[in-house]
């Protein structure tokens, strides 16, 4: 729902590049551990399929921060879409891989892109129907603007004004692109 | 992405993609159904109408617990012969389902080719769940995901398909699946229960379980209609046991880790013997449990509103 | 009353063929040559580039009256039959009740009348309730104007009963007809036995249900002396035997319906109700017989086995909806499609569809000799045309050719000498 593959032609801005990128998740590692004072009872969860890689690098740095290996889970929240219903084709499902038990853990959800807010609200829909935890928090790379739920991230990467026929594409490596992020012009 | 068809009738006009992408979905039912709270709200407000005219409390609850845990409105309307009113035809029966806005219609009919008659009929997709002795496209793909969640992949599995191949909807639904994987499907039983000309449906046909049985990965027993004794397929059902019985000392003709299968119910002592039922071997339960995640994938890829 | 036919291509099988006029007077062919005179209140006909062929005889129409009027009745069925040229048709027995005594014979007789279309000889039960088990009034039928016996769609399925049958029959020499179908053997059935009944899981009627009554049938024939017509034969293997019978003089005829030398079982698919009839459609090498009985003579009749049903019956399940399909408006065009094919000539199609069906059952039909009945059918093979069922005279739409684009119409039918039927066509001044 935030981010459209890159279309051919279309006129490219790069807003982050991988220096960039590593920098500010670093900086979110250690906001996370210094707002949670440490790792005890913290988990993460990247939302499919934009936040699972970032949750992974944060999961790493927090891991050389302090040396242990925090709980990572996986949510694909296809189902818990609010345009579900309306849709033609139904999109295709990835597995949600979360396993260990969320409740009464402080899960930091991970995506890449903060946009009109609706994929957080299907992600906090899932992650609830998986247990109660004890709080959600929200750690993405980029924060577009453009709301259309309350909702706020408790970490940023970094804040880019867009207009909204703009589109924002974060490609990683691990998807076998180089690390950036870019403003598609309409 | 997604199906592209408004129902699901039989397997022989999906593509073995289609038939992945309908595996790969429940894989991620499976997991909903592995959860403490096992619903999901992906077809909330969507209804599902259970119309069964044949009785079959184990496919109805199973479709119906996949409906609910994907908050669906279920329906379960089961006309029996008495309660339908005199000349009205099961094409009157569906469209007065569909004027209550039914999204999917879940149809188990006695007779080959109702859902097909219904689906011309109305807008509702349709799902066929058995028609006459013709398809049961979930059960196949049921036992489909079954067999691939035992770590079998379909390309070269060698399947016996054991019993009444002419009057199971069951055999037909995994016989065009399973050839259409790269399966080598055996049909074994007597020939009174082989239909004409199978053998051109790509499959081989056995009169002796021993010889169906050796190498083969799968073993997949039918149930026998106890009541077509007598109607000249076979003489006694003592004789059908010890032909086409499945006991524990034919099971090791087959395949080290060959799996046995049985779409329910069974008539133990008959088609397979209690110990084989009860063995390691047997995936009978799984089968079960994987119904319910099947048939929430599919019914999650049919309720697009295309 | 006078008619004149003028300037159309006149076949009479076996008799003449060429242009010529046709004359007819006081309900009787009075003339047939070149450039007749027409008396002073002839009604002239021009049919100049069509065929004026004798008025066909169907010997095989299901019409429902008494009892299934809601799926035709004689008058809705005999304005179909004129409508396809059919100038005399045969009703098989299976009403409601079974015309299996004279007073149901003398009434569809007389409905027919009434009605004005085209003649009606109807064939009275072989047995009592058409149950096969004690034969019906057969002299009696007989009297009453029946003109054949026999229990169709029920056939007689106790050899000894039908041994007698064919014995008491020879007495009033008249034919038994038998739908040969071993009721065992089909029992269930809905569709032929074959690859795609084992595909679409429907029952199978086999061949073999058929082939088992055919040979029964013509074993009884060469006993009794009797005179055997097998109705809508649809296997090779009937085909074979119906010729083997014929070559050893038995007295055998045999009638096939458009439907099964036109359409296979592959039509079933999707479990189409309007490919469901009994006999089943078979499978190409079944219609290639039945052509090759047809073109060698084998097959001596065409004939529709029309069996008109209400649309809500034909749209239950498969199994459940009625075995048939009408004919009588659609058969003129699927025989001339053969002779397109090559499989009949133009005068063989005619002998088929009037002059044999005629002979086999006694009627003084199916010829235009000079003071036969003047039952005529004025058609143009080349009109084209399309099946459209909603325009149909019967009061059944159930065929399974709606949509198909066909040549060959009838324009006008005369029946004893009266027009009964014309075609309507846009453009043409009345």
């Amino acid at each position: 729902m935030t981010n459209q593959p890159p279309a051919g032609k279309r006129e490219e801005r790069v807003v982050m590049d991988a220096g960039d990128i590593a920098r500010a998740l670093t900086r979110i590692a250690h906001e996370i551990l210094e707002r949670n004072k440490g790792i005890k009872d913290l988990a993460l969860v990247g939302i499919r399929t934009g936040g699972v890689h970032l949750a992974h690098r944060l999961v790493r740095r927090i891991h050389e921060i302090e040396g242990t290996q925090i709980p990572i889970g996986e949510l694909d929240i296809t189902l818990y879409r609010d345009d579900l219903s309306l849709r033609k084709d139904q999109p295709i499902l990835r597995r949600t891989s979360v396993p260990f038990k969320i409740s009464d853990l402080k899960v930091v959800l991970v995506d890449d892109v903060l946009f009109t807010g609706r994929t957080i609200r299907a992600a906090m829909d899932g992650l609830i129907d998986l247990g109660r935890p004890a709080e959600i928090q929200l750690a993405v790379l980029v924060d577009r603007g453009h709301r259309q739920l309350p909702i706020k991230a408790n970490y940023i990467g970094k804040n880019i004004p867009t207009s909204r026929e703009e589109a924002i594409h974060v490609s990683l490596e691990e998807n076998g692109e180089e690390d950036r992020v870019v403003i598609l012009k309409a | 992405m997604g199906l592209k068809r408004k129902d699901l009738l039989s397997l022989t006009v999906l593509s073995a993609d289609d038939i992945m992408l309908i595996l790969d979905t429940a894989d991620s039912f499976k997991e909903v159904s592995g959860r403490e709270i096992k619903k999901v709200p992906a077809l909330r407000g969507k209804t599902v109408v259970n119309l069964f005219f044949e009785p079959s409390t184990r496919t109805r609850t199973s479709f119906e617990l996949a409906a609910k845990r994907l908050s669906a409105d279920v329906i379960n309307f089961s006309p029996s012969s008495s309660s339908v009113v005199k000349g009205e035809t099961l094409l009157d029966t569906a469209r007065n389902i569909e004027a209550m806005q039914a999204d999917i219609i879940v149809l188990r009919h006695s007779s080959a080719g109702a859902a097909e008659t219904l689906a011309r009929g109305v807008k509702s997709s349709v799902i066929n769940a058995g028609d006459g002795w013709h398809e049961h496209p979930t059960q196949a793909l049921l036992d489909l995901y079954t067999i691939r969640g035992r770590g079998m992949g379909f390309a070269g599995l060698r399947v016996a398909i054991v019993g009444d191949v002419a009057h199971s909807r069951v055999a037909r639904s995994n016989i065009f699946a399973l050839t259409k994987l790269g399966a080598e499907v055996r049909v074994v039983g007597p020939p009174t229960m082989m239909p004409l000309h199978i053998d051109q449906l790509g499959v081989r046909v056995y009169h002796n379980l021993d010889e169906a049985l050796r190498g083969v990965h799968v073993i997949m027993m039918l149930r026998l209609q106890l009541e077509r004794q007598g109607r000249a397929l076979f003489p006694t059902i003592r004789e059908y046991a010890w032909q086409f019985g499945l006991t524990s000392e034919r099971v090791k003709l087959a395949e080290p880790g060959a799996i046995v299968m049985h779409p329910g119910p069974i008539n133990r002592g008959v088609e397979i013997a209690p110990d084989v039922a009860d063995s390691i071997s047997s995936v009978i339960l799984d089968q079960v449990a994987n119904g319910v995640a099947v048939r929430m994938g599919i019914l999650y890829l049919m309720s697009g509103t295309g | 009353m006078a008619i004149l036919i003028q300037g159309g291509h006149v076949i009479d099988p076996g008799r003449f063929n060429g242009v010529a006029d046709v004359l007819i007077q006081d309900g009787k062919i009075l003339a047939i040559g070149p450039t007749l005179a027409a008396p002073a209140d002839a009604t002239v006909i021009r049919a100049v580039g069509q065929l004026v062929v004798p008025g066909f005889v169907d010997l095989h129409v299901h019409f429902r009256e008494p009892g299934f009027e809601y799926k035709e009745t004689i008058q809705s069925g005999t304005a179909a039959a004129v409508a396809g040229g059919f100038t005399s048709v045969c009703a098989m027995p299976n009403t409601n009740p079974v015309n299996d005594n004279q007073s149901i014979t003398e009434f569809m007789i007389d409905r027919a009348r009434a009605a004005g279309n085209a003649h009606l000889y109807p064939i009275g039960a072989i047995t009592k309730g058409s149950e096969g088990k004690e034969l019906a009034e057969i002299g009696d039928l007989r009297r009453a104007g029946c003109v054949a016996i026999s229990d169709d769609g029920r056939p007689v399925m106790n050899s000894l009963v039908m041994r007698r049958a064919m014995e008491y029959a020879r007495a009033f020499d008249v034919p038994v007809v038998d739908h040969c179908e071993d009721l065992h053997l089909s029992e269930g059935g809905c569709m032929n036995e074959g690859l795609v009944s084992t595909e679409l899981g429907l029952p199978g009627i086999p061949s073999a249900a058929e082939d088992v009554m055919v040979a029964r049938n013509v074993s009884l024939a060469e006993l009794t002396g009797a005179r055997l017509h097998l109705a809508h034969i649809s296997t090779a293997g009937s085909v074979r035997m119906v010729r083997e019978a014929k070559s050893r003089g038995l007295k055998v005829t045999a009638e096939a319906c458009p439907h099964h030398f036109t359409l296979t079982e592959e039509l079933t698919r999707g479990y189409n109700t309007h490919a469901k009839m009994n006999p089943p459609l078979r499978t190409w090498q079944d219609v290639q017989a039945i052509k090759e009985g047809l073109r060698d003579g084998t097959i001596d009749v065409i004939a529709t086995d029309h069996a008109p049903h209400a649309t809500q019956e034909k749209q239950q399940e498969f199994t459940e909806a009625p075995f048939g399909i009408v004919g009588l408006e659609t058969a003129l065009s699927l025989t001339l499609a053969l002779v397109e094919e090559g499989v009949l000539t133009i005068e063989s199609a005619v002998e088929k569809l009037a002059t044999a069906p005629a002979k086999a059952f006694s009627l003084d039909a199916g010829t235009l000799a000079v003071g036969a009945p003047a039952d005529v059918a004025i058609v143009d093979p080349h009109a084209q045309w399309e099946v459209d069922p909603s325009r149909f005279r019967s009061k059944s739409r159930n065929t399974p050719f709606a949509g198909w684009k066909v040549k060959g119409r009838v324009t006008t039918t005369i029946v004893a000498g009266r027009v009964v039927f014309e075609l309507e066509q846009p453009g043409r001044q009345a």
